[in-house]
């Protein structure tokens, strides 16, 4: 039912991607060299979100000025924060709610749009259970639509299945720092970094992925520290790094269980540390004893020497940062990899001080916030446990409901779309969320998008996953609707509503309250506005490990961000966690784990012996909805192309600019090649962000982290073939 | 803002081109991006440079300039051509040691980093060096660069016999005094 009914081509004709390269009134308008008011906010894209002025005539977003009084980024944006205003009045916006038709969408009237969605999930409800509808929700939502939609599900449909793309993005860091420390959250503040005297970056391409980030790191080298960089691929950054650490994909553990092993052979643990405010440090040294530096290397593709030389770097400072991103992160063990990397922190005693500790560099627009309050398919607002008695009566006096009629934690977001194609999930609801370019092996997604019964969308353009859908709600943008999001340091920053949705689109929250008082839950949705959901918000975090209680809309203003947990009106918020030795388990400790080495879920064989890693430009954001759209984002780095050493090219034939088809165990694409030093000769990337034959996420595969579920995005094995010319687009 | 100079410093560019997206929406000349920036060998390396005008302190392309076109302000500033005197010739493009003046087909003259002088002279810092996450193009006072940075600021350039001094430095290591660009300006072949 929900496959696309027009072809690619007339979908792209007329729903785009477009594009805008122009201001609104055009560059030599008046509207944006004299706005009639700049608005102090945030830039929509990464977890950096940084402070920025929008620049507004008319009811649109007319340009940007930077916000040099805003502490975190100090005025500096990359280049999708310097275009970002580009899309509100973008021609692709969706202006009315579109219905289905025999042949294409139709805009309708939102009585009608909203009568069908309301219509359709009770239909799907009544027929085949509860919990026959998912829920998907999206990490670039405020904190009030994250925390709207994780009630929604729970109580508007009373379906368990809802997750979000933050399980593509935060969940194995977020699992491992839950395990160890107690609460998922980079424990410092970013300033610390600059206080450092060792940097450890671990799967982290910052100078593309996190740029603010850069001249924290530039800043603590400015003074004297050393840098260390793991990655396969030669990073920005990396050309100022100390020691680089080229590692195989997929076998970071190796390395950083070498340097655990180096770190307790060598003495350079701090055992006072250790005893005073962790448990389990055996556990965690039995499980490294066998990975002597030889054996790393062995499996890291990492000289012993450099094992050796990383470990003592680290060992020896009492200053050392460990920093990490989604390199580390989208691997069948990546929780393993960031409890080995927390493991390292604790041994050395690395933690809750000024320069030092690891923290996780959280990547989507409100990746921190939109984890926190309830859009996770098994937690409850203020990062509370779904499971926990406590945290469900709680959460259910605050939404006056009774702890019974909150449903069970249900599946996570690859789980959901499996359960879609198994045909035990009927209909989806989803919000900012992107699955056929975002969602490991493309294919099987669209497959399943296909059987869906009943599929609606809220979105501002129409993604390729929404020309799927039988309803599309014309939702808004970040700018046009007023909230909260959490930024990479757990700052609570404040986005303001800079301008209303163009036509009849509406926002998301008011899109979101109407559908309850259609589904008859109206009075658990009295919202007018986003204030009211954040007061809300406040009471259900009020005592979890992600208290929002202390903050309001105008103590952020004041503060510039407020740190939680905040848990009292009269609390500056918490900055830097740990201070006082004290973790956040019952048990005041630090965890250490057993960690336990796993081949990847697709190996290399002598079939398919190329590794296959994939990721991010610093111009194309996620699954590039609204950065496809940004012309001057789109020139950058305009087609994705397939990186490799020029070893592998040689072997293959292939120079810089010719067609090759990579083929994994899923599917094939065929993409330009770009011939560069700058990644290990076993090893291929592509960038992610396009769709159909361009599609990085047509080869990779559905294996999951068995704890955090996240997809394994950075090991997959594919085999190269030189090809005559270009493949399909769709 | 007074008491600050320009610098540039190659070394902690990312290559993000936030600042030739940023220099686009300047108000003296929106749509059209004055920054110069390069790969310097992609496949050989991930270095990338970015870089605006040097503001030379006697500046080669007002002094090829036929049409008297091209303007160096009191403040050490060169704006780009005149409109009205620019006739363009592209000799700016090409005697300008730099690799600095494009000409813009669309406007029929040379155009070129004015140093956003109209935040520059409002107080407000030029456009790219505001927004550069890596702070390779930064805009800060001497004391402050000389408090923070390990490299060394330099203004004297060597092409050849050619000196020039210009308003911009190049951060450098920390025990350069000039900067030679040519291998030829380090062998000995008698007094120059």
């Amino acid at each position: 039912m929900a496959k696309a009914p027009l072809s690619q081509d007339e979908l792209s004709s007329r729903f785009g991607p477009h594009l805008n390269y122009n201001p609104p009134g055009g560059w030599q308008g008046d509207s944006g060299k004299y706005p009639e008011k700049l608005v102090k906010t945030h830039c929509c894209f990464c977890g950096q979100q940084c402070g920025i002025q929008l620049k507004v005539s008319n009811n649109r977003v007319t340009g940007f000025e930077p916000w040099e009084e805003f502490p975190f980024n100090r005025g500096m944006l990359c280049p999708k924060g310097v275009k970002r205003y580009l899309q509100g009045s973008h021609p692709d916006r969706l202006l009315d709610p579109l219905l289905r038709t025999a042949d294409g969408f139709r805009a309708a009237t939102w009585d009608e749009a909203l009568d069908f969605t309301a219509r359709r999930l009770r239909e799907l409800q009544e027929k085949y259970g509860k919990d026959s509808v998912a829920v998907y929700g999206g990490a670039s939502l405020t904190t009030e639509k994250s925390y709207l939609m994780g009630k929604f599900a729970r109580v508007g449909l009373g379906t368990r299945h809802i997750d979000y793309n933050g399980r593509l993005c935060m969940v194995s860091a977020g699992t491992a720092y839950k395990a160890a420390l107690g609460v998922d959250r980079a424990p410092n503040p970013w300033n610390d970094i600059t206080e450092a005297e060792i940097l450890f970056v671990i799967g982290a391409n910052v100078g593309e992925c996190a740029p603010i980030t850069t001249d924290y790191i530039w800043r603590a080298r400015d003074k004297g520290a050393k840098l260390i960089i793991a990655d396969p691929r030669f990073t920005p950054i990396a050309r100022n790094a100390d020691l680089y650490l080229p590692v195989r994909p997929g076998t970071d553990l190796a390395l950083l269980m070498g340097m655990l092993h180096v770190i307790i052979r060598d003495g350079l643990t701090d055992p006072q540390f250790i005893e005073a405010h962790t448990t389990g440090f055996e556990k965690t040294a039995e499980s490294v004893a066998p990975w002597n530096p030889r054996r790393a290397a062995e499996v890291s593709g990492v000289a012993p020497e450099a094992i050796e030389k990383a470990a003592h770097l680290v060992g020896e400072s009492r200053r050392a940062m460990l920093m990490h991103a989604r390199g580390l992160e989208h691997q069948s063990k990546g929780v393993e990899n960031c409890e080995a990397v927390v493991a390292i922190a604790l041994a050395t005693g690395n933690i809750g001080r000024e320069g030092a500790g690891p923290i996780m560099i959280t990547g989507q627009g409100n990746g921190q916030g939109g984890r926190e309050h309830g859009q996770k398919c098994d937690q409850l607002p203020g990062q509370r446990t779904l499971t926990d008695p406590a945290a469900r009566e709680h959460v259910a006096k605050v939404w006056d409901i009774s702890p019974d009629e909150l449903p069970a934690p249900g599946y996570t977001a690859v789980e959901i779309m499996n359960a879609i194609h198994s045909g035990e999930i009927k209909g989806l609801l989803s919000i900012c969320f992107n699955p056929l370019v975002s969602l490991p092996d493309a294919n099987f997604t669209r497959e399943a998008l296909e059987k869906l019964e009943f599929f609606g969308v809220i979105d501002f353009f129409l993604s390729e996953t929404a020309a799927h859908a039988d309803v599309v709600l014309a939702g808004s943008l970040q700018e046009e609707e007023e909230g909260v999001t959490a930024n990479v340091e757990a700052r609570v920053i404040h986005i303001q509503k800079a301008v209303d949705p163009p036509g009849n689109a509406r926002t998301d929250s008011s899109i979101i309250c109407d559908l309850a008082h259609r589904l008859g839950k109206g009075k658990y949705f009295p919202f007018t506005e986003p204030r009211e959901i954040f007061e809300e918000l406040r009471r259900a975090s009020q005592g979890g490990l992600a208290d929002y209680y202390g903050i309001t809309y105008e103590k952020i203003d004041q503060q510039k961000g407020v740190f939680w947990p905040c848990p009292t009106l009269d609390h500056p918020g918490t900055p830097r966690l740990f201070e006082d030795g004290r973790f956040f388990h019952a048990d005041g400790k630090a965890h250490f784990m057993s960690l336990a080495w796993r081949d990847s879920g697709d190996p290399v064989d002598a079939e398919f012996s190329i590794y296959l890693t994939t990721g991010r430009v610093v111009s194309q954001y996620l699954s590039g909805t609204q950065t496809r759209r940004i012309g001057a984002l789109v020139d950058q780095y305009p087609e994705p192309k397939l990186e490799l050493h020029p070893h592998l090219a040689e072997q293959h034939g292939i120079n810089t600019g010719d067609w090759v088809t990579i083929t994994s165990r899923r599917s094939a694409i065929t993409l330009q090649a770009m011939v560069v030093r700058t990644i290990r000769p076993d090893t291929v990337f592509i960038p992610y962000h396009w769709p159909g034959g361009r599609s990085a996420n047509r080869l990779t595969h559905r294996t999951l982290d068995p704890r955090s579920k996240i997809p394994e995005y950075k090991v997959s094995a594919c085999r190269i073939a030189k090809a005559e010319g270009p493949g399909g687009r769709s | 803002m007074f008491g600050m100079e320009f610098y540039v410093d190659p070394s902690r560019c990312i290559g993000c081109q936030a600042c030739l997206k940023a220099c686009e929406e300047c108000d003296t000349h929106r749509g059209i991006s004055m920054i110069n920036f390069d790969f310097v060998d992609r496949k050989e390396t991930i270095a990338t440079a970015a870089y605006v005008c040097w503001h030379c302190d006697d500046p080669t392309c007002a002094q090829v300039c036929p049409a008297d076109a091209i303007k160096k302000y009191e403040d050490g500033i060169v704006g780009s051509s005149l409109k009205p005197r620019c006739i363009g010739c592209s000799n700016c493009v090409l005697a300008c040691p730099f690799g600095i003046p494009k000409l813009v087909p669309q406007y029929e003259q040379m155009m070129k980093c004015d140093m956003c002088y109209d935040r520059t002279s409002v107080g407000k810092k030029p456009m790219c060096a505001t927004v550069c996450p890596s702070q390779a193009l930064t805009y800060v006072t001497p004391e402050a660069i000389a408090a923070t940075r390990r490299e060394k600021p330099v203004n004297i350039f060597w092409f050849g016999s050619q000196k020039i001094t210009t308003k911009v430095y190049m951060m450098a290591p920390a025990d350069a005094g000039e900067i030679a660009i040519d291998v030829a300006d380090y062998t000995w072949e008698g007094e120059r």
